[in-house]
């Protein structure tokens, strides 16, 4: 059991934003959100945090609904790695993944030993060790994300929620990061773009076009040219998956446009 | 943990080496051991050997003030720091809610208009004006959308309303005298300051102390946004309401007992910041401290330096804190890649 949605509807300004999307992700396994810009992908991820509230349907941690569920016992739970973060708090790197244990900790209490080793093995595990004391404000879009992994780690939590994380990186970091989400023994969910990025780490891939889920499966199931041309509007050849059962896009064009 | 404690204490012992000298310093000349016997003798309750007239000008005059200085600089540094983390604001300061505001509309109502018939004192007045303007804010700010961006722009919008009623019924009613002596008290001064006065703010300043301390894991969650800090376990809206709530009920009681005294609260907690880092765990005990013993000399200096004329307290926290604080941030300043 883990984190899943059950037929989930959200309306925003009397727009539809999402309509009646079920996800169950594979527990352990690394899961994929594509789809265009607007499809719904960030506010899916929004819903599965419990930041927003789903306008019908419910989203449910261990088959428990989670607006009956603290904000503490989900953030336990469930991590959520966003887009861009950003603060002008001057905060070290360590500072950050320490931010982890908020919802461990509590109040007017010390942090605790567990605490301090949960911190140490999350700088440990994402090669931050001798950056710990280094500031936010100086580091390069790359080591920022990963920090904020780092931070998640902390956390310890069994879900993990990635909001396009490889956005505006090059793609040595795109690599290295996605390889590193990959080999965690977490529940991941991640809203991407890149097509073979995604075909390349997830187990599981979930396309949305306009709020609805079209397609779900394997990549090799749901990358198909037929459905790319359909979802993204983009002519493309799919290569058949070599050994590795993950098969490779190339793009061709967009089909010519009518005058 | 030891390091937090050693730093409390030395904070704390600078604090009481303050106020004892602070005492001593004035018109009359008073030493250190007259304050201490006069100390001794009232909180056992026996009669102290000094003449009465001293006796009074360290019990009556001078302690009261000056631990009133220090429970406001405490305050309004603490305020100041909650405010700018929960807020996500660098411009946040205690009156940012508008309370400063209305307690002066009040304090004006009270004093300028004669409500109340002199039953009601000029503090209880600026009581009562601050929390009506605090309700407008968190109305308005319920109203607008509740996000920390609205929540600032809510607090604006009451300051300048109210400021506007406080001009409004000074210009349009009161007389040279009494504008003078309103004008005087919006400016911040301690001069009235009564042991009433002092039990009232420090038991409003250790209650919100006490519960910002137990938000400070949660305060640190702010750094990355409300929607980060809601991610990280964090009850934002509730958070946000009962930090409001505290830091305005402590602003009210201070800005009812010395006026709006400036500078304190939105400069102080930069300081703090820039000496023990941005960890609420450490930054607030440190920020109350240094305003403490901050706002001590500073109305130490006011009352003292044009004799026997006073200048507000707000007046001389700038002159005095804008070059400490340029220099704190000069000293501290970090290299950037």
């Amino acid at each position: 059991m883990t984190l899943s949605t059950d037929r989930v509807s959200r309306t925003a300004d009397g727009r539809l934003i999402l309509d009646g999307v079920s996800l169950a992700p594979l527990p352990g396994a690394m899961t994929g959100l594509l789809g265009p810009n607007g499809s719904g992908k960030s506010t899916l991820l929004r819903l599965l945090a419990g930041v927003l509230a789903p306008s019908h349907g419910v989203v449910t941690l261990d088959g428990r609904p989670l607006d009956g569920l603290r904000r503490r016992d989900i953030a336990r739970r469930v991590a959520v790695v966003e887009q861009q973060a950003d603060t002008l708090v001057e905060l070290s790197v360590a500072d950050v993944v320490r931010l982890g244990r908020i919802p461990h900790r509590r109040a007017w209490h010390p942090p605790t030993r567990a605490d301090e080793e949960a911190v140490t093995a999350a700088l440990e595990r994402t090669g931050l060790r001798d950056h710990a004391s280094q500031l936010w404000s100086t580091l390069s879009g790359g080591e920022r994300q990963r920090v904020q992994i780092a931070r998640a780690l902390a956390q310890e939590p069994r879900e993990l929620l990635l909001d396009e994380p490889t956005n505006h990186l090059d793609i040595q970091h795109q690599l290295d990061l996605l390889n590193l989400v990959a080999e965690l023994a977490v529940t991941s969910v991640v809203a991407l773009h890149d097509l073979n990025l995604a075909a390349m780490f997830c187990d599981r891939i979930v396309m949305l076009q306009r709020g609805r889920v079209i397609a779900a499966g394997t990549p090799r199931q749901v990358l198909t040219e037929d459905r790319i041309a359909d979802v993204y509007g983009v002519q493309v050849a799919v290569t058949e998956p070599g050994e590795d059962g993950r098969p490779h896009i190339r793009v061709l064009g967009t089909p010519a446009r009518r005058r | 943990m030891t390091a937090t404690l050693l730093r409390t204490a030395a904070g704390l012992a600078a604090l009481v080496v303050s106020v004892a000298v602070a005492v001593t310093i004035g018109p009359a000349d008073i030493g250190v051991d007259e304050v201490w016997s006069a100390l001794a003798s009232h909180l056992a309750g026996d009669v102290s050997g000094l003449t009465p007239i001293r006796d009074g000008i360290v019990w009556n005059l001078r302690l009261p003030r000056t631990l009133l200085a220090a429970v406001c600089g405490a305050g309004l540094a603490l305020c100041g720091t909650v405010m700018q983390s929960l807020l996500r604001n660098p411009l946040a300061d205690p009156f940012v809610l508008g309370v400063s505001s209305g307690a002066s509309t009040g304090a004006v109502v009270v004093v300028v208009l004669g409500v109340g018939g002199g039953a009601l004192s000029l503090s209880a007045g600026a009581f009562a004006g601050a929390v009506c303007s605090f309700a407008l804010m968190l109305l308005l700010s319920r109203t607008l959308g509740d996000s920390a961006d609205r929540v600032v722009l809510s607090g604006v919008a009451a300051m300048q309303l109210f400021s506007a009623l406080t001009s409004f019924i000074v210009v349009t009613s009161a007389d040279a005298e009494t504008t003078r002596g309103v004008l005087f008290w919006l400016l911040g001064s301690l001069s009235g300051a009564g042991w009433a006065d002092v039990w009232l703010c420090l038991a409003v300043l250790a209650l919100t102390l006490t519960v910002c301390l137990g938000y400070a894991g949660t305060l640190d969650a702010f750094a990355f946004g409300q929607d980060a800090a809601a991610t990280l376990g964090v009850d934002v809206s509730r958070t946000r309401l009962i930090l409001l709530c505290a830091t305005a009920l402590l602003t009210a009681a201070l800005v009812s007992a010395a006026g709006a005294i400036g500078f304190v609260g939105l400069v102080l907690p930069h300081a703090a910041r820039a000496l023990v880092g941005p960890g609420h765990r450490r930054l607030l005990p440190v920020t109350a401290l240094g305003g403490a013993v901050f706002l001590v000399w500073i109305d130490t200096l006011a009352r003292t330096a044009l004799e026997p004329q006073e200048i507000p307290v707000g007046v001389v926290t700038s002159l005095i804190g804008v070059p400490v604080f340029v220099l704190v941030l000069h000293r501290t300043r970090r290299t950037h890649r």
